[in-house]
């Protein structure tokens, strides 16, 4: 039986990960490194490294980073953030990461899914949307959320998936920083929309939002979040306890 | 020294560190002499099977690798590694492979219930078939090991040491003798994938259980 996912999220810029962390027992909070392996102490089953660095020199200590996590810790790792061409793809491949997430590079140029799936094999293709709902309609945003690219959000993944991405990160804005649960009716959508993993993110308070996004979405298959992990507010190794107690398979 | 073969698929760059971090000294190679003269061989491998059978061909270290294992040599093949030991593989079309494990590659798809998603990904429970064998010392029944595949081996069930459930019972290992594969992928399968490592460097073959 195949088990729930439980993903952290680290936000990087210029080889640091940002978004205060506020960790005792590490001696340094900010190094991907320390906190990567300290995630995957506490029974993490991936790891996601988002690259927000915007230069050039930026980008280059980002690799030298994701070098270093590969070389020490040995749970799958996806990347994500400034990937636009395959070259990108190419770059943090090399630097041992297995799984690579498109968001607003396949917005601009849809046909990075379809070569990079074809170049690397449909399991290394994530897409990662960005959705909420203008007028009740699911609306797919771009550039980290801040631009509305028009698009139905449904008709997108799916699109993306027939592509050859072969996994799907739903970022709900609605819930997003709201703490107040998962987007369950988003996630739903999706779900019925596609049959490869789809990844649930956004909303995330507490240890029993998980419960509840894998109570009521059975075929969810992850759930990923950044803050709460960040900040201690959900420990994962207490929450996948819980989980299993709740008749969740997870890896324990 | 263990010699992991470079034949141009996939990134080895984990699989080293892996090693490296259970103090097991491996090297990427595509030289006969150091193939053959290495304590063990790894054949790793992810993307499609047709483009990988080819490159080891056209090397000839088909041959290096089939010559090397029927001396007696321990043999580990992952994920795409592992399906190519297989006699066939029916992944785009009908495909010969290395033949040094009975059975053959076939997709998921049709195999499972709809609702199944392929790619398999993610973390599955193992569960042991016959005798323990000697990659899984250090593990117990129902370990958790990382998948990630749409193929998957059939007509194997003499070799078959493991498997996981995914709607049905999918080969998850196979050992005949001093070949080894695994279908998941022990280098990012955390703490247990690196015990499974562990255990093949330290495994020695017994005389006449050899190919």
């Amino acid at each position: 039986m195949i088990t729930k996912r439980i993903i952290p999220c680290l936000d990087v810029k210029d080889g640091r990960v940002v978004k205060g962390v506020n960790f005792k027992g590490l001696s340094d909070v900010s190094s991907p490194v320390e906190l990567g392996q300290y995630y995957s102490e506490m029974g993490a089953d991936e790891l996601v490294f988002y690259d927000i660095t915007a230069s050039y020199e930026g980008r280059k200590l980002f690799t030298d980073i994701l070098t270093e996590v590969a070389s020490k810790v040995f749970i799958p790792l996806t990347v994500g953030g400034g990937i636009n061409t395959i070259e990108d793809f190419d770059r943090v491949l090399k630097c041992g990461a297995d799984k690579v997430s498109v968001n607003s590079g396949a917005i601009k140029n849809p046909k990075l899914i379809e070569e990079a799936a074809k170049k690397y094999g449909n399991q290394c293709v994530v897409i990662s949307a960005d959705v909420k709902r203008v007028d009740g309609v699911f609306r797919v945003f771009s550039k980290g959320g801040r631009e509305n690219t028009g698009m139905e959000a449904i008709s997108w993944i799916k699109r993306c998936v027939e592509m050859g991405a072969g996994e799907v990160v739903v970022n709900s804005i609605d819930t997003d920083g709201v703490k107040g649960g998962f987007d369950i009716p988003m996630l739903s959508a999706v779900l019925d929309a596609v049959n490869v993993p789809v990844i649930a993110s956004g909303g995330a308070g507490s240890m029993e939002d998980f419960v509840t996004l894998f109570n009521l979405l059975p075929t969810i298959d992850a759930g990923l979040a950044a803050s709460i992990f960040h900040f201690k507010e959900v420990e994962i190794s207490e929450l996948k306890k819980l989980l299993s107690k709740n008749d969740i398979k997870v890896r324990l | 020294m263990i010699a992991i073969i470079d034949y141009g698929v996939g990134n080895m760059y984990s699989l080293k560190c892996s090693l490296e971090s259970q103090g097991i000294e491996s090297v990427m190679t595509r030289d006969r002499e150091t193939i053959l003269n290495a304590d063990k061989i790894i054949l790793p491998g992810v993307g499609a099977f047709k483009d990988a059978a080819k490159n080891l061909r056209e090397s000839g270290l088909d041959k290096v690798v089939i010559e090397a294992a029927k001396s007696g040599k321990p043999l580990m093949g992952i994920c795409l590694g592992m399906q190519l030991l297989f006699e066939k593989s029916y992944e785009y079309g009908e495909c010969e492979g290395l033949g040094l494990i009975k059975g053959s590659i076939v997709p998921l798809e049709g195999k499972i219930p709809p609702s199944y998603k392929i790619p398999h990904i993610g973390w599955n429970a193992l569960s042991f078939k016959g005798e323990k064998s000697p990659i899984f010392k250090y593990l117990n029944e129902n370990d958790c090991v990382y998948f990630v595949h749409s193929y998957y081996g059939v007509d194997c069930a003499e070799s078959t040491i493991a498997t996981c459930e995914y709607a049905i019972e999918v080969t998850a290992a196979v050992q005949k003798g001093n070949v080894f594969g695994c279908q998941f992928h022990p280098e990012k399968s955390g703490k247990v994938g690196l015990s499974i490592l562990k255990a093949f460097d330290e495994y020695i073959p017994e005389g006449g259980e050899t190919l």
